[in-house]
């Protein structure tokens, strides 16, 4: 864990009176089903306090559930949560420090602006609500618009209306699920950037439930991908893309190349794969399993695809696969994304940063390179499938 | 609130501003000269196909207006006028009973006013008990079905059906079966003897409270129905949110759910008060002659007993200008018009 923001730092920052910054968040082998269908199994989890989390899987997964249990919206099946040292399971929504911002916002719609934003506030009697709200309206830039009612305000205002109306009561824990799904491409990119410098303004423990990997990727220090009502992986973003330890969290997160190969042997820190008539290298430490069958993978923008026969990016420690034939090309601006038919392996697709202007036409002939110490291991019975175009 | 107003003027001020010097260098006309050669242009600018729709448009709007305003000439407008003449009328010197003739006696509102005032005062009384006991009632029946049972609709349409099920079956039959529930030797009136709430000589046949017990009965799929179809459409996650802000299932149905469910309130109340103002069913079924008339006995018994049709059609007039008067007032006072 690289990332030690911890509640120390940022309790000063959350002002005085407040419940200081955020708190721990421990999940304690919680399970919940409803009827015959799992829909969390057995998920144990500790969040640090004042750290940003994302959850991160496809619809279905169970991220929603777990999230509602811990704001006490659903009550597990088994297991217990923690919020610092006091176990809050058997306690109700209401009487939990946890705050939520609702995936459609769920404003109150009879109640102005600001009456929203002091809702919290006043539940629990807190002297100078309206002060505090309007200072909460503040910090979202939306102060001037605290006597409007929420249907005169546009979507992204809402959503930050959503926000200050959780922020403003200084829970330990703050959930968001899928808080920006209803936005724009352009409002969502902004709304990302905002929410992390408010998070990291008031220091609270912020988890965020999402299905959409970038938004994880771009807001989170640390991802956890959930799948089938349990955690594949979790860790950094960077960490959880260069070295994913399972097909899903390889095909979900970003694309992957994966291959079967055999380990036909080893030298010191390396391993030796052998696919169809070629042959590629992996550091061992990156490999999940070291002998026999494996899949390795390769992310597409990490292979470079040449003309036949031209000099690759490096000699030492670069892998050459010849003979391949572009399948399709899709030029995107920034980049030319190619499928490549390597006969022996299968099809890779390719990410290419352009560069030059030069494109590959279908059907051209082209060789790709790779620098091994990109390569990962995954188990040899994974399904190469898992996670794709689950979105 | 006036600070905003006067914000939002400020923005339009300005919004103006910015727009007044293009306007005036005649940007805004020179894009959209018309076919038919009308030079220059201004806001009201319109193609002949534009305008040819307009005046379709109206059109069609008024021959789809005019089959209602017709009906309610006929069956409104032009009763209503003559039971204003009707309570007007004066009674010729030594004419036969229940002949009158055209004129503009106002005596009879005041004579009508200084008779019957119990019974208007009784039965606005009766009609604002049932309405609150009937809004007890009705209220929590709407929640179970619409809240409670969302997601369940096999249930829900179920309770539905109970609700309105009474209806199929004749309405005095049903008052008239609350004379049995209430009577003497009946299971109520035994229990409420055996716990001592009633005196031993005590009955609940022929009182006010058997009448405001139907009353209550009586309208009260008019309070549920138009509360249920409130409270049916509501976020149900609105009152997640609620608990998620720390308040208590309590403090939010007072302060979530029940002012988002006011309009529905409102319609129901409104059903059910008015007609039970007026109603004299109950009155006649389950009350007796002495403390439970109301207004629309007295109105039965003028016009159809009395034979003195200014006096009924004077009571009648009377009681339409109160509900008209009650029911403004309850509506400015507890309108909801800034509900989205």
């Amino acid at each position: 864990m690289t990332n030690t923001v911890n509640a120390a730092d940022t309790g000063g920052a959350t002002g005085a009176g407040a419940p200081a910054g955020g708190a721990d968040l421990r999940l304690e082998s919680i399970t919940k089903r409803f009827g015959d269908y799992l829909a969390v199994d057995d998920l144990d989890l500790r969040v640090p306090a004042g750290r940003f989390f994302a959850l991160l899987g496809p619809s279905g997964c169970g991220k929603t559930t777990t999230l509602r249990m811990i704001a006490g919206l659903e009550h597990p099946t088994r297991g217990r949560i923690l919020i610092g040292d006091e176990d809050v399971t058997a306690t109700r929504a209401h009487q939990r420090n946890v705050n939520t911002v609702f995936q459609n916002y769920a404003l109150f719609p009879h109640l102005s602006i600001l009456e929203n934003v002091a809702f919290g506030l006043r539940r629990r009697r807190v002297a100078d609500a309206e002060a505090r709200a309007r200072e909460a309206l503040a910090l979202v830039e939306l102060d001037h618009l605290s006597a409007r009612r929420p249907a005169q305000l546009s979507g992204g205002q809402q959503q930050r209306v959503a926000l200050a109306r959780a922020v403003v009561n200084r829970p330990h824990v703050l959930l968001l699920d899928e808080p920006l799904g209803a936005l724009d491409m352009k409002l969502r990119r902004q709304m990302q950037t905002e929410l992390k410098t408010i998070q990291h303004e008031v220091g609270l423990t912020f988890i965020h439930v999402t299905h959409d990997q970038e938004e994880a990727m771009t807001m989170a220090d640390t991802v956890a991908v959930m799948n089938a009502g349990r955690i594949e992986q979790i860790g950094p973003p960077e960490e959880l893309y260069d070295l994913p330890r399972t097909a899903f969290v390889a095909n979900f997160l970003g694309k992957s190349n994966l291959f079967t190969a055999q380990v036909s042997g080893s030298t010191g820190d390396w391993l030796e794969l052998g696919f169809g008539p070629h042959l590629t290298r992996l550091p061992a430490a990156r490999a999940v399993q070291s002998n026999g069958q494996v899949i390795a993978g390769i992310r597409p923008e990490k292979i470079v695809a040449v003309r036949p026969g031209e000099p690759g990016p490096g000699e030492h420690g670069w892998t050459k696969v010849s003979g391949g034939r572009v399948l399709s090309t899709s030029y995107t601006g920034v980049s030319t994304e190619y499928t490549v038919d390597v006969p022996g392996a299968g099809e890779f697709e390719v990410f290419s940063q352009n560069l030059r202007s030069e494109v590959f036409a279908e059907g051209a002939e082209v060789d790709l390179w790779w620098d091994e110490r990109n390569v990962f291991g995954l188990p040899g019975d994974s399904d190469t499938e898992a996670g794709v175009e689950e979105v | 609130m006036s600070a905003r107003a006067t914000d939002d003027a400020d923005d339009a001020a300005s919004a103006a501003d910015a727009a007044g010097p293009a306007g005036s260098a005649g940007a805004v006309g020179t894009t959209t000269a018309g076919p038919a050669g009308k030079p220059g242009g201004n806001a009201q600018e319109r193609s002949p196909e534009e305008l040819r729709e307009h005046r379709r448009r109206g059109r069609v709007g008024m021959m789809l207006v005019v089959p209602g305003l017709l009906f309610a000439v006929a069956f409104f407008a032009v009763p209503v006028f003559s039971l204003l003449a009707m309570s007007l009328y004066t009674r010729p010197e030594g004419a036969a009973i229940g002949v009158y003739e055209p004129g503009l006696e106002f005596g009879t509102y005041a004579e009508v006013l200084s008779l019957y005032w119990e019974a208007f005062l009784r039965s606005f009384g009766f009609a604002l008990i049932a309405t609150i006991a009937a809004l007890l009632i009705g209220y929590p029946m709407a929640y179970l079905v619409a809240v409670r049972l969302r997601g369940k609709p096999l249930l829900q349409g179920l309770l539905l059906v109970l609700i309105i099920a009474p209806f199929f079956s004749s309405f005095i039959l049903r008052t008239q079966s609350w004379r049995l529930i209430l009577s003497d030797e009946g299971v109520v009136v035994g229990f409420l003897k055996a716990v001592a709430i009633l005196p031993e000589d005590g009955r609940l046949t022929a009182t006010a409270f058997a009448v405001v017990c139907g009353l209550t009965y009586n309208f009260l799929p008019f309070m549920t129905l138009p509360i249920y179809a409130n409270l049916e459409r509501m976020d149900l996650r609105l009152i997640e949110a609620g608990g998620d802000l720390y308040a208590s299932p309590f403090e939010t149905f007072r302060k979530v759910t029940l002012p988002l469910s006011m309009p529905g309130v409102l319609a129901g109340t409104l059903l059910t008060f008015i007609p039970a103002s007026g109603d004299y069913v109950n009155a006649v079924l389950l009350g007796n002659n002495q403390n439970t008339t109301m207004i629309g006995q007295v109105i039965d018994s003028r016009f159809f007993r009395a034979v003195d049709y200014p006096q009924a059609s004077a009571l009648s007039f009377v009681l339409m200008f109160a509900i008209l008067i009650l029911v403004t007032l309850y509506v400015r006072r507890f309108g909801t018009k800034e509900l989205v």
